[in-house]
């Protein structure tokens, strides 16, 4: 029956189209065009999403490409004699019973100056001679010198200060080869140059040739890359570690004073504060505030933090509070429109009941908007942590070796740390390592972001 | 154009006098003259924006929270005035109860629904107090036997006429001497508004209650009084079958026999 009709209708419209009326005629001339337009809008937004993801997955695999490549590093494995005659340091101190904690931190930093005088290049020199016996003769030891990295003789020294007890023995020490050894073994220098375009000499890359194809230096995962603060005289051994500690300082800081601040602002703002043409003054420069360029609160946190509370240049601090001032504005725009969302009757039923003003939001909006909150806050973080021109101009774009100890030491951050390996001259070991630093960012970027989904859904309640 | 009335029956619970009610510049109510007899059932009729709801809303002083929201003239409540600056209108929503239009009940436990306000106003001291309110105010809300339960549950689980007895439920906990009631059962099915009307009748056995609808019939079937906005005006105010069967003003007969509304 269904078909009967189909058919006759089908025939109907076939056979006399005249029979539409001039209203239906208009309406069906202007069917295609409106198609047409419908089609074209469609094709346009499917073209643009196609042509960003595009662009997003060549971003991806070009970054992976070059940096998941850094996390693996030459290393060679050596048999290191620790020589009581080249080791020739007192006792190790051990804390008397009548002696301050002051007095003992004296004596022990005496100790260690005096193990950081012992040669330790020797005792690396000793272990490469006895798998290359070549580089015992003298017009070698200049390349000789160039297997191990400079830095690693620390990692020697810091064995001993751990435990003077393997004064005398020989133990398998894995170390780090020279970034370019790493650089050579890798492919990411022409082999097919002429001697004087090397990086490395004839020799080197014969012993290294011959060392690799022993198994005597291999590709390691670099564990330096995570541990070690950056480094120039070697950059073998440069790491991020004091970037990401810089980082996680600043961030603290950013946790503990712009997420706060923001939400008690925006609480005051949304719910108590009258609405009038002041409070209307506030909001219009909150979001203002939003749009400035970040450079500028850098330039603001160089004159005001360091000018005038002359804070540290270069600290952890310093970051953490310019980033907090350009943060602050993000969060208080995110929980305000969280809490414009809560329903009104929510508030309504609590007022009803007899709850003050105070205790209709905190009893009841507060718990309904925290995942928003979060949500905003964690944004404005993860924000915070990629952010990179305001630090270069309150000094944190200097090249810092170590791990700060505390937010008032000197550091750097992790974007900074990116755009210090960008400009480093030893670019055909520092491309793949700034890879990886953006790939190190990204990754703390996407947990963030995920964390902040979480939190979300963990949350999150219906009303 | 304000008819006052005369033959009260009863005590008087609260008393409103000329009472103007202003957004901004804008006068929405011109000045009321209304009195609440205690335990009476006293419905609110009228078009939308005749100024019914925000009048109700002058009773507790919920217009407090509209920034741009002024109220003059006098409303009093056993002879105190609740626009005095020196009460805490903490105290009087204490006092006069609200059930709104949209069942809103918090997004918590059942219980925790009921437990607030005697916890927020320390009317428990012990856990076992608390749990009594509790099954009292939801026995008295005809809820007890569909919850008891599941008191740990969500609130916002409920039906919608089960969430309104909630809400209901949730005002008698405080132990109010007025109730106020926007509309409601505007958003519940004729099974669920039934089952609200008969507890109105009971509830009025301790209670005032003042119900805002637009209803006819509900305010027709639930009310002993009943009064008319129109335009921000009080137009008529007498027993709910005077008015109904015998209007004195031609606006009221037009609205009540449906000429407009």
């Amino acid at each position: 029956m269904t078909d009967n009709k189909l058919s006759s209708t089908d025939k109907d419209v076939a056979v006399e189209p005249v029979l539409l009326s001039k209203t239906q005629q208009q309406v069906a001339a202007s069917l295609a065009r409106r198609h047409r337009q419908e089609k074209l809008f469609k094709g346009v937004g499917l073209g643009a999403v196609i042509i960003s993801l595009t662009l997003v997955a060549i971003l991806f695999v070009n970054i992976f490409a070059k940096g998941v490549p850094a996390f693996w590093q030459a290393h060679i494995t050596l048999d290191i004699y620790f020589d009581p005659e080249v080791i020739s340091i007192s006792e190790k101190p051990v804390q008397g019973a009548d002696e301050t904690d002051n007095e003992f931190r004296q004596r022990f930093i005496e100790w260690q100056t005096e193990v950081g005088m012992v040669n330790f290049n020797r005792l690396i020199l000793d272990g490469l001679n006895k798998v290359i016996p070549e580089a015992q003769e003298r017009q070698y030891r200049r390349d000789a010198a160039r297997i191990v990295t400079s830095g690693e003789r620390y990692a020697v020294r810091d064995m001993v200060i751990e435990n003077p007890e393997i004064i005398g023995q020989t133990k398998t020490v894995n170390l780090l080869t020279d970034a370019n050894i790493d650089v050579w073994l890798k492919g990411n220098i022409d082999r097919s140059l002429p001697d004087s375009q090397q990086q490395l000499s004839p020799k080197v890359r014969e012993w290294v040739e011959m060392l690799s194809a022993q198994g005597i230096i291999e590709n390691r995962f670099s564990f330096a890359l995570f541990m070690n603060p950056d480094s120039r005289s070697s950059p073998a051994s440069a790491g991020l570690a004091g970037a990401f500690v810089g980082s996680l300082y600043m961030m603290l800081v950013v946790i503990f004073l712009a997420v706060p601040m923001g939400v008690a602002a925006a609480i005051y703002l949304e719910e108590f504060a009258p609405k009038n043409k002041f409070t209307d003054l506030v909001e219009v420069n909150i979001n203002n505030l939003a749009a400035v360029p970040s450079i500028v609160f850098g330039l603001l946190g160089a004159s005001v933090f360091i000018g005038w509370f002359k804070l540290p240049m270069s600290a952890p601090i310093v970051g953490g509070l310019v980033l907090s001032l350009m943060t602050l504005p993000t969060v208080i725009i995110a929980t305000r429109s969280t809490l414009k969302a809560i329903p009104p009757s929510i508030r309504q039923a609590a007022l009803g009941l007899g709850a003050s003003k105070m205790q209709a939001v905190f009893h009841h909006v507060l718990p309904l908007a925290i995942p928003g909150i979060l949500t905003g806050a964690i944004i404005g973080v993860a924000q915070a942590l990629g952010e990179t021109a305001p630090l270069l101009l309150i000094g944190m774009k200097s090249f810092v070796a170590q791990i700060p100890a505390g937010p008032f030491e000197q550091s750097t951050a992790l974007p900074v740390q990116i755009y210090l390996w960008q400009g480093n001259e030893l670019r055909n070991f520092f491309e793949a390592r700034t890879s990886a630093a953006i790939i190190v960012l990204l990754a703390l970027m996407l947990t963030l972001n995920g964390l902040a989904i979480w939190l979300r859904k963990k949350y999150e309640k219906r009303w | 154009m304000t008819a006052i009335e005369t033959n009260s029956i009863g005590k008087v619970k609260m008393t409103a006098r000329d009472v103007r009610v202003f957004y901004g510049d804008n006068e929405a109510i011109h000045g009321v003259d209304l009195d609440v007899m205690e335990n009476e059932v006293i419905a609110f009729i009228g078009p939308s924006g005749c100024g019914k709801s925000t009048f109700l809303r002058c009773l507790n002083r919920m217009n407090d929270t509209i920034d741009i929201c002024r109220v003059t003239g006098s409303i009093k409540m056993d002879g105190r005035d609740i626009y005095d600056p020196s009460l805490d209108v903490v105290q009087l929503r204490a006092q006069v109860g609200m059930v709104f239009q949209k069942p809103n009940p918090f997004p918590k436990s059942i219980y925790e629904n009921i437990a607030y306000g005697p916890r927020l106003h320390g009317l428990a001291s012990r856990k076992s107090e608390l749990d009594d309110v509790v099954e009292s105010s939801l026995r008295r809300a005809g809820l007890w036997n569909e919850v008891k339960d599941r008191l740990d549950q969500p609130g916002t689980g409920l039906s919608g006429g089960q969430q309104q007895r909630l809400c209901i439920a949730r005002s008698i906990a405080v132990s109010p001497d007025v109730i106020l009631m926007d509309e409601p059962c505007s958003a519940l099915d004729p099974i669920a508004t039934s089952i609200i009307e008969e507890l109105i009748d009971e509830l009025k056995q301790n209670f005032t209650i003042v119900i805002v609808t637009h209803n006819m019939q509900q305010a027709a079937r639930v009310s002993d009084r009943t009064a008319f906005f129109h335009l921000g005006d009080l137009i008529e105010i007498g027993a709910t079958n005077e008015v109904f069967t015998n209007p004195i003003n031609k606006r009221t007969e037009d609205y009540i026999t449906g000429r407009y509304g």
